[in-house]
């Protein structure tokens, strides 16, 4: 398959594996926790490098995911302790990414990633990156790795969609009938890291956080369902990876950058248009609603 | 026979400072308890502690006998409607569900049987039309009710609210009492966290003046004197013409 | 050492402490009432959104002149600001989503943005891309000076509104009793609040410049119940952090600065959490067991 092709179907995955499960946290008010976590993997790439000596996607897939939760874990102590919610994320995320962009300078000649790579991804290289597994023809590493975290998510979720649903609704009554609400934050939180980790490899820390928010957002203003909200997400994760991919090569400029642009461009139009709970749409409810009031 | 609930010595503390101290009482089957107190008393503490969602310093907790433990499912829960984002993607009759979910397990998803008995709760609580409304365009009051609803869906024998009246209209509120009267009648004990003085004795039969630690407790004729609301309230009492009594209260 | 000694004789490294010091002051400062008025992240966002505006200044004028990437910044950087507070206010979507929205794609469009002046002929000697993670030690001395007189001034303007800024952060209703203007207030502290991190992010960088606001603020917390204190404290562990972070950084080329910045911080916090005096974890584990030997002594004395 062509090149061009494969950066779209790997944004793509990226855009569906983050937009859904972006949808969870921006109910569940734990938006900057995408924000933390997508900076956090950083040190948990490294780590596993300096560990591992190999680039091997897996020994990274689990660093991320560890420190991906630490994180998660920190956070939550230091809130325990009395730190509000906003002070304990910046404290904790900045900290390890200090530390993640140190230990980078630091080994800078025995690490192969440098800090821009990490922040803006390396998407252009995606499609020279191949494997070949079984009797498969050969296919973007990217590619397999994004699709494989991409089901495993999809069972998980379907799995626990309706723990998922009323501990973000409801984690009080969530707790009196007991559905474990903190394994389930957890869980969640290792789906977070996971899909971001796999999606920063190829397209960097910047555009996870706006594909794991700017999708559900706009999802959110279009619909009153939890499961349209997801499959709508996922849609405008696609539409952002498409639109991205063609205005960057149009303007000649970075693909990830172009694609968190044109996920805000989306949610801009969402926010103004949306028939039910955007600005135009609020407007002409108000005019309707007054009419309504005034006739006899 | 066993109390349904029997509360012993239970403490529990914020950053070391007591919320409630050696709380100890007990509620009898097929009664409607109003727990009646100050603001910062420890009103929503005592029902959180009781089904285990903050954990107590020491003391004993038993429902029919055992510790509570949610897979008994003989309690049934109301949290506060503030407690909640109503801005959630969710529709009345979801929301009602979600009180199945406990029963359901693991894995599975709610039933038709789930959805029958949601529907059927909701028309108990004059809420049928609206099952598929968005849970942000229902009033306070029609909100309260959907929870009632999810609450009544349990199917428990024991039932905890908290503060279902806050900013609900009045047929509400009487069509909430007329349900909770119901449950009593049905041997169900019910709990109520309340706060408006002049309507305890027309709502509970039993009722517990709770201001840190127990004031008094038992049948409401008994409990709900003025010398102890004083000790209740301390000195934030005002009388009424007709022998009723309101606090002041500082919002 | 000798190394160090030579260093801190240079005039142009004694510049960049004096800045990087008046910086961490005014933004540990500012930090703390960002933090009271749970403001912190939006300066998250604020320094992210200031990327394009740096870009675009660049643009424009074609030239790498301070103070007009510092404009651009400061118009991004308020613009970011207002739209996170109108996309709380006007939908339903909560205000740490619409923070972290406006974060991400702001900065996609700044890195957009970037990459285009990189492929300007001026563009690739602009060394822009040092804003990302920043480079104090490389500054140049005009710039110093600029950032060190812009953090006095914003030093100063604190100052002079302390107690209005106090009483909006506490209470903002009763100081509208009182008939200050509130929302004039508000938005001189944003303002304020996006030009310490807009002239912080030279030496810190986008991505760290929050950490400056919110560590040192939350840290001071840990020793003092007063704000005036709090505010003091706080700026004190900011310069302390701004200095020791660009000492490290000045060591060698091509050590970012921020990431040495943002870690002396975090160490002052963490020795703030354990040993604080009244609330440190430590320090109230020791008391603890004190106060038991003591009533376990008194119990035996009375046995």
């Amino acid at each position: 398959m062509s090149y061009e092709i494969w950066i779209i179907i790997v944004a793509s995955l990226v855009g569906i594996t983050c937009g859904v499960i972006g949808c969870f946290l921006i109910l569940r008010k734990l938006a900057m926790l995408a924000d933390a976590i997508s900076h956090t993997v950083l040190l948990g790439i490294v780590l596993a490098f300096l560990i591992s000596q190999s680039m091997n996607g897996i020994y990274m897939l689990i660093g991320a995911a560890i420190v991906g939760l630490f994180t998660a874990m920190l956070i939550q102590f230091l809130n325990h302790k009395g730190i509000q919610e906003d002070a304990s994320i910046g404290v904790v995320f900045t900290f390890f990414f200090a530390i993640g962009v140190i230990l980078i300078t630091v080994f800078a000649d025995s690490v192969h990633l440098d800090v821009d790579h990490a922040l803006m991804g390396e998407i252009a290289f995606v499609p020279f990156d191949m494997v070949e597994i079984g009797f498969l023809p050969p296919l973007p590493k990217a590619f397999i790795m994004l699709l494989s975290i991409l089901i495993l998510n999809i069972i998980l979720m379907m799995l626990f969609y309706k723990e998922l649903k009323i501990t973000s609704f409801d984690p009080a009554l969530a707790a009196a009938i007991g559905i474990p609400v903190m394994f389930i934050h957890y869980l969640l939180m290792g789906m977070v890291s996971v899909s971001t980790v796999a999606s920063f490899d190829s397209v960097g820390a910047i555009l996870v956080v706006a594909m794991l928010i700017a999708p559900g957002a706009s999802a959110y203003l279009l619909t009153n369902k939890l499961s349209h909200m997801l499959c709508l997400s996922a849609f405008f994760g696609v539409l952002a990876a498409i639109s991205g991919y063609y205005v960057a090569t149009w303007i000649d400029s970075s693909i990830s950058g172009s694609m968190a642009m044109m996920s805000g461009v989306l949610f801009a139009l969402v926010f103004i248009f949306s028939p039910t709970k955007g600005l135009l749409g609020k407007k002409m409810n108000h005019k309707r609603f007054r009419s309504e009031s005034t006739a006899p | 026979m066993t109390n349904p609930i029997e509360i012993r010595n239970l403490t529990v503390a914020y950053d070391k400072t007591a919320v409630l101290k050696d709380v100890q009482f007990s509620i009898p089957k097929g009664s409607l308890t109003g727990i009646v107190g100050p603001n910062g008393a420890g009103k929503s503490t005592l029902i959180k502690a009781i089904l285990g969602l903050i954990p107590k310093v020491s003391g004993e907790i038993k429902i029919y006998g055992k510790p509570y433990k949610a897979k008994d499912r003989l309690v049934g829960y109301v949290p506060q409607r503030g407690s909640v984002d109503w801005d959630f993607p969710t529709s009345a009759l979801d929301v009602v569900l979600m009180g199945r979910y406990g029963h359901i397990g693991w894995f599975k998803r709610p039933g038709k049987e789930d959805t029958i008995l949601a529907k059927e709760s909701l028309k108990k609580v004059g809420m049928d039309s609206y099952a598929n409304r968005q849970i942000s365009q229902l009033s306070g009051g029609q909100q309260q009710r959907v929870f009632l609803a999810r609450a009544l869906v349990q199917d428990a024998q024991v039932y905890f609210m908290d503060e279902p009246f806050v900013g609900v209209d009045a047929a509400t509120e009487k069509a909430i009492i007329q349900l909770l009267t119901d449950l009593k009648d049905q041997g169900k004990t019910v709990i109520v966290v309340h706060h408006d003085l002049q309507t305890v004795e027309e709502y509970f039969d039993h009722c517990i003046l709770l201001n840190k630690e127990v004031i008094a407790s038992g049948v409401t004729e008994e409990v709900f004197t003025v010398e102890q609301l004083h000790q209740t309230y301390g000195g934030k009492l005002a009388f009424l013409d007709k022998g009723k009594v309101m606090v002041e209260q500082k919002r | 050492m000798e190394q160090i000694g030579q260093m801190l004789l240079a005039a142009n490294t004694q510049w960049v402490l004096i800045g990087t010091l008046l910086l961490g002051l005014a933004s540990g400062i500012l930090g703390s009432f960002a933090l009271l008025r749970k403001q912190s992240l939006i300066g998250d966002a604020v320094a992210h959104a200031a990327l394009p505006g740096i870009c675009i200044g660049f643009m424009l004028t074609g030239e790498r002149s301070l103070i007009i990437l510092l404009i651009g910044a400061t118009v991004t950087g308020l613009l970011a600001a207002y739209c996170i507070q109108y996309i709380a206010s006007a939908s339903i979507l909560k205000e740490d989503t619409a923070i972290c929205l406006i974060l991400s794609t702001f900065f996609g469009v700044g890195i957009v943005l970037l990459t285009k002046v990189q492929q300007m002929p001026s563009g690739n000697k602009s060394g822009l891309d040092s804003f990302i993670f920043g480079q104090a030690a490389g500054m140049v001395s005009s710039d110093v000076k600029l950032m060190a007189g812009a953090a006095a001034l914003l030093l100063m303007v604190t100052i002079i509104f302390f107690k209005e800024f106090k009483l909006i952060t506490f209470d903002a209703e009763f100081a509208k009793g009182l008939g200050l203007p509130v929302s004039a207030l508000n938005f001189l502290f944003m303002t304020l609040l996006v030009a310490v991190v807009v002239i912080g992010i030279q030496a810190v960088g986008v991505i760290l410049m929050a950490a400056l606001l919110i560590t040192p603020a939350i840290s001071a917390r840990y020793w003092t119940n007063s704000l005036s204190k709090m505010v003091i404290i706080s700026g004190i562990f900011g310069a302390i952090s701004g200095v020791i972070g660009t000492l490290i950084s000045s060591l060698d080329r091509g050590i970012p600065t921020g990431p040495f910045i943002v870690v002396t911080a975090t160490i002052i916090f963490f020795i703030s959490i354990l040993f604080a005096p009244a609330r440190g974890i430590i320090t109230l584990k020791i008391k603890r067991r004190m106060t038991n030997q003591k009533l376990l002594r008194e119990q035996g004395q009375v046995k």
